[in-house]
């Protein structure tokens, strides 16, 4: 067996387990082994701790009171977004939004976006292995419209066929929309390449983070992708907070997706003007304590550094794939050269639901199910998957054991 | 039961993982019965009956399970045939596998009450070794009461059941 320590050099895997309490618990009296961290990831206690003395010391409501405490709050907030900015690598903080999460970035992006750029006849493209967050919101919009909804394939591995999603492309195409990182199959989209073809047609691009920016650095300047959404609960920190980067060309030129008080400019009983981004696009009092638990969950990732993590994550993936490729009567769904570390697998003889339940039996949070991606399921000739999501905080110890248990499992059943 | 408590002390990792990956199986009683898992292995009655006089889709669409139960039932009210075809977890396709075997035979009334009690059973509202029922052999899906999540795995067999002779040509889901 390898040892941790050799593995990874750059991280110290042990003195980082220490700040996630939830990590020392135990479930039916095992170690927990959490690896569901592509559903959610667990909070560091400079999250928790961060979040309780602002709850505590430091809270009130932002942008609207005159007041020493609300004054204060609102810098804090605003503080948060400037570092949202620094770690997407946005030029502006105004072009960061904060929404709920992926899922209402893109429908706010698919509303307002649409409403003002997408007509009959108009094409959108989306790819073979969306997440339903990023499939829906598109489908509802070309049936308003009477647009089409084009779909980029995968070969086996779970790579997008780029020659294809060419011939996609055309004058027609309004707006590409494409994950970063497949939640089903853990592939890296190559998403700069994407968006400068999309460009060269004139279309604009999304890019779904949800699943990329707790593992890689991004910069969204780099990928010069148009809107960039992600979520906070994926990336250490709250849940019900999370947003979306958009370049301020568009923004400004995008009706708000949902109205009332702060979005605005000035309201009288004949007329309402609308407020400048982000403001536009965030009405009503938003998350202001998860806005504040998402800036120090970036502390805590900057602290141990993006690249240090991705290739800590990486060694686990590389780790993982062996020991499950060993294992007889498994099919891992998703080998794509460019992979985040995700494992998600089928087992000849065992339902992911009851793989699921067995695993837990051990302690061993996974997933399983159609991971909200249908059409990925489909095209790989499966009702569902398992699926093993990995953080830095994992250890290759925690992968032995998931092996050790998935076979157990097949034992169990055959 | 599910037990989970946040230990006082970080654990020491995996002091022996040996030890940990020891206990061979002794969950498996509870929820994955021999029986459960044999009816997994060799469903019986998966069959189509053509010309059923009852029949029903039922999904799961949160864990993809999806069945077709078929009913024949005679003037008299009398189950004469009935089967599944379709895919699922382990827990509903030895669940439709026991509803047909047992079904078999039986009145449509009786069925409706089997039902009623095998919902009350997986749901923990009656213990069926301390009061009467009808279940048989079906109490072994006791345990799965303790799994929340496997519930809806064991009862969609039945809610298809009923779906079929109500005559729901829309299928049933359960959510």
């Amino acid at each position: 067996m390898n040892d941790s320590k050799t593995l990874a050099s750059t991280l110290d895997v042990d003195k980082i387990r220490a700040d996630f309490p939830a990590l020392s618990q135990t479930v039916h009296g095992k170690p927990l082994i959490y690896l569901d961290n592509g559903a959610t990831t667990q909070k560091p206690l400079q999250v928790i701790e961060r979040v309780r003395k602002f709850d505590t010391e430091e809270y009130g409501t932002v942008r609207r009171g005159a007041y020493k405490i609300s004054e204060h709050s609102t810098q804090l907030y605003e503080e948060a977004r400037q570092k949202v900015a620094d770690f997407l690598g946005a030029g502006s903080k105004s072009e960061i939004i904060f929404t709920s999460g992926t899922t209402q970035a893109i429908n706010l992006v698919a509303y307002s976006f649409g409403k003002k750029f997408v007509e009959a006849g108009d094409e959108i493209i989306i790819s073979n292995i969306e997440h339903h967050a990023n499939t829906v919101p598109w489908q509802v919009l070309c049936e308003e419209k009477g647009a089409h909804l084009k779909v980029i394939p995968v070969n086996d591995e779970g790579e997008l066929i780029l020659e294809e999603y060419d011939k996609l492309l055309s004058k027609k195409t309004r707006m590409v929309a494409v994950n970063h990182v497949s939640n089903a199959l853990g592939t890296v989209n190559p998403v700069k390449e994407i968006a400068r073809r999309a460009h060269a047609v004139g279309a604009s691009v999304l890019v779904d983070g949800a699943q990329s920016t707790s593992h890689m650095k991004v910069d969204v300047q780099d990928l010069d992708c148009d809107f960039y959404t992600f979520s906070g609960h994926k990336m250490y920190g709250p849940s019900g907070v999370g947003g979306l980067f958009g370049k301020m060309e568009l923004l400004e030129q995008m009706p708000p997706y949902v109205t009332g008080g702060d979005m605005i400019m000035q309201v009288t009983l004949e007329k309402t003007t609308y407020a400048k981004p982000p403001s536009r696009f965030e009405a009503g009092t938003p998350p202001i304590t998860q806005v504040i638990g998402l800036g120090a969950a970036i502390d805590y990732m900057n602290s141990i550094g993006m690249d240090t993590i991705a290739e800590y994550e990486h060694q686990l993936l590389e780790y993982g794939t062996k020991c499950l490729e060993n294992i007889d009567g498994l099919r891992l769904i998703g080998t794509a050269k460019d992979k985040a570390a995700i494992l998600s697998f089928y087992l000849e003889a065992v339902h992911p639901h009851d793989v699921v339940t067995c695993l837990d039996q051990d302690g061993i949070a996974v997933r399983g199910g159609h991971h909200c991606a249908q059409p990925t399921m489909i095209r790989f000739g499966v009702p569902a998957t398992a699926r093993a999501s990995m953080s830095f905080y994992n250890k290759i110890e925690e992968l032995d054991a998931l092996a050790e248990s998935i076979k157990r499992t097949i034992k169990i059943f055959s | 039961m599910r037990s989970l408590k946040a230990s006082k002390e970080p654990l020491k990792y995996f002091p022996d993982i040996n030890e940990h990956l020891q206990n061979p199986m002794a969950y498996s009683s509870e929820l994955y019965q021999q029986v459960i898992l044999d009816h997994n292995r060799k469903p019986r009655n998966f069959r189509k009956i053509e010309n059923a006089s009852h029949s029903c889709h039922g999904i799961n669409p949160l864990c993809g399970d999806d069945v077709y139960i078929y009913l024949n039932v005679n003037d008299k009210g009398v189950i004469e045939d009935v089967s599944f075809t379709g895919s699922g977890c382990a827990i509903s396709k030895a669940s439709c596998s026991l509803m047909t075997t047992h079904l078999k035979d039986k009145t449509v009334e009786d069925a409706r009450i089997n039902f009623k009690e095998f919902q009350n059973m997986i749901i923990g509202t009656m213990d069926p070794d301390k009061e009467e029922h009808h279940l048989g052999k079906l109490s072994l899906f006791m345990g799965v009461r303790e799994y929340p999540s496997r519930t809806k795995c064991a009862s969609l067999a039945w809610h298809t059941m009923v779906g079929a002779l109500d005559k729901k040509f829309e299928g049933i889901s359960t959510e």
